[in-house]
């Protein structure tokens, strides 16, 4: 970058005639001069184009270098090892490429637990998702309008994704314990529970409604709204930005021709909000179904809650079978990748859209 | 139905809404703020008093006591939980990989928002694809990759743990950021003889200082709030450890009162939010605007 062709003008093919000034602003409008790529002698200046790639091959290189050491070489070697017999006591004498095998892959898929820890996952993530995209849907809305303190209750509302995770579970932890929690005391008091519900550790709970008797996963729809408590800030950001986007012109017109507050909500807000609420459904999804911290402290994966996150990690430090742990991780990167991948074949344009 | 009164349907729901809405905000503000309103109001009763009434949302003047906290904040060699040390730690690791983050970030974000150049449109999806393998599986090459360079159980290791899980989202945040600049004003940095780093150094840089900081914001609360890295890497120096371990660590370990455990959470938590709410504030100052006015 500090050689002397630098203040030669750029695209043109003789350097000379054209003043520094110019010459320099020539270089900052390379989009407009694509530039020839003939077979350049050695002391022809550079394009505009090529200089512009060298920069910005200048400029990530050490992105590029630091992602790749603490991230793409980690996962790599992941790889690697869900395909050896490692174990965390001899993996620091072991070459990069020790015996392959596949034994590990069989240890997950036969295991007896993967099949209803993946269904689990699924069905946590799948109702964080919704959960948190639903609730900040409804904030957004309710909050749109300005009123008296409406920064003190958007403040607020952000407190439950601000705080550090673990401070946050043991307050629910200890809001819902069936000793001296204020849920249970509260639920005793004003509901008439019979006894006190422990909500972190009850597989299944029976509820009868309408004198049905069925079977709630408590401990799991526990951890779901913990989720969706955690989360939804995060989707009502998004959500009340775009909002606000929306030209009032259109709402107007709605409301001149008569149209109900749910009429313009479906016809005229919708249709604005789906690519942003499609981008929240990829954001979330991703994050929850490679949740570890939330299930762990909350529940320790126990109670009809194991996660394959928290599978991964007994694996690691209970076991300490690296091999096993790699392998459970890669399968559940793959079957993420696999459901992204359906995911945008269905919506991919509306998710391009958003975030571009 | 004609000879009713007219009732129609968007009167009706503009009603409904009207007053839905306002149960909504109040149901809001009851289910973001009660919680931490807890966890401030147990920390500051003795553990008797929780243990009798459960229920009770307020504390006597008679009860009040801040001894969970100088139980807590108290040196271990004092018979404390040593917090103000792990709070040292965890600023440590939380600017730490705030400035090893945006060092990484800021050269790479430039160049895919501004420069054409061969991969550049490749790399942004990249990094944002390390989201789809799970912390945990980058966990295990990494412990064992510090362990052999002497990093393992350090503050410093930590740091650049942090790096892995903030660099993609910085990079999404600030080339985003970038991509808002005008041209015309690096144009005219570029007219005044400034060479690519100049401007990136003095015109760039300062006016992307808003999000620079909301970056920066951004990664402190992700590295302060982290729990799992520090649980795989410090759990077996206990001197280094972070708030959030230490709180973990402080529930699972001995028996130790709920209230004091409250007290830990308070201080683990206070920071992080201060810091949010007094940097919102200047967020919210736009910079650039008028910027490119001419």
């Amino acid at each position: 970058m500090t050689h002397s062709t630098t203040t030669a003008p750029d695209g043109a093919p003789r350097p000379g005639d054209a003043s520094g000034a110019g010459a320099a602003a020539d270089g900052r409008r390379p989009r407009r001069f694509p530039g020839p790529r003939g077979p350049g002698g050695p002391r022809r200046p550079l394009t505009a184009s090529s200089r512009e790639n060298r920069a910005g091959l200048a400029f990530v290189t050490p992105t590029v270098v630091v992602v790749t050491v603490v991230v793409v070489l980690p996962i790599l070697w992941t790889v690697l090892l869900a395909f050896q017999n490692a174990r965390l006591v001899d993996i620091q004498g072991m070459g990069l490429l020790g015996d392959w095998t596949l034994e590990n892959f069989q240890a997950v898929f036969g295991s007896p637990g993967f099949w209803t820890s993946l269904w689990t996952t699924l069905l946590y993530t799948v109702g964080s998702t919704a959960g948190s995209i639903a609730l900040g849907l409804v904030a957004a809305l309710a909050l749109r309008k300005p009123f008296r303190g409406r920064g003190l209750v958007r403040g607020s509302m952000l407190l439950p994704y601000v705080a550090p995770v673990v401070a946050v579970a043991f307050v629910w932890e200890i809001a819902l314990s069936p000793q001296f929690g204020i849920v249970n005391e509260w639920g005793a008091k004003l509901l008439g529970w019979d006894d006190p519900v422990a909500f972190l550790s009850t597989r299944s709970y029976e509820v009868s409604l309408l004198g049905l008797d069925f079977e709630v996963p408590l401990a799991l729809l526990t951890v779901i709204a913990f989720e969706t408590w955690r989360y939804f800030p995060f989707a009502f950001l998004f959500l009340l930005a775009r909002l606000q986007a929306v030209p009032d012109s259109l709402e107007e017109a709605a409301k001149v021709d008569g149209a109900a507050p749910t009429q313009r909500f479906r016809h005229v807000l919708l249709p604005q909000l789906m690519p942003v609420v499609a981008l929240l459904c990829v954001l979330r999804f991703i994050m929850e179904f490679n949740k570890f911290d939330d299930v762990y402290l909350l529940t320790g994966g126990g109670s009809g809650t194991d996660v394959v996150a928290v599978r991964v990690y007994e694996f690691l430090t209970a076991r300490f079978d690296v091999g096993a742990a790699a392998a459970q991780a890669l399968v559940l990167a793959v079957i993420l990748m696999a459901l992204l991948g359906l995911y945008f074949a269905f919506f991919g344009r509306k998710v391009q859209e958003e975030s571009s | 139905m004609s000879t009713q009164v007219p009732f129609s349907r968007a009167r009706f729901e503009e009603r409904l809404f009207g007053v839905l809405r306002w149960v909504v905000i109040v149901f809001l503000a009851l289910i973001t703020l009660v919680p931490f309103y807890y966890m401030v109001l147990l920390s500051v009763k003795p553990i008797d008093a929780l243990l009798l009434d459960p229920g009770r949302l307020w504390v006597s003047t008679k009860e009040f006591t801040l001894s969970t906290y100088e139980e807590v904040l108290r040196p271990t060699a004092e018979g404390g939980q040593g917090f103000l040390d792990m709070l040292y730690n965890s600023a440590l690791a939380s600017v730490g990989a705030v400035v090893l983050t945006l060092l990484a970030a800021i050269p790479g974000s430039y160049a895919v928002s501004r420069l054409r150049f061969f991969g550049g449109r490749h790399l942004s999806a990249l990094f944002l694809a390390v989201y789809l393998f799970p912390a945990t599986l980058l966990a295990v090459p990494l412990f064992v990759m510090f362990a052999k360079i002497g990093l393992q159980g350090s503050i410093v290791g930590l740091a650049i743990v942090y790096i892995a899980q903030t660099v993609p989202v910085s990079i999404y945040m600030l080339r985003n950021y970038f991509a808002t600049i005008p041209f015309s004003i690096e144009e005219a940095a570029a007219l005044d003889g400034c060479s690519r780093l100049q401007t990136i150094r003095k015109v760039v840089l300062p006016l992307a200082a808003p999000s620079l900081m909301a970056t920066g914001l951004y990664i402190f609360m992700i590295a302060w709030n982290e729990f799992l890295f520090a649980l795989l890497f410090l759990a077996a120096t206990p001197e280094n450890w972070t708030v959030s371990l230490g709180l973990q660590q402080l529930a699972n370990g001995i028996e130790v009162s709920k209230t004091v455990l409250m007290a830990g959470s308070v201080v683990l938590t206070v920071p992080v939010v201060l810091l949010f709410l007094a940097a919102e504030r200047l967020l919210t100052e736009g910079l650039t605007s008028g910027a490119d006015k001419s």
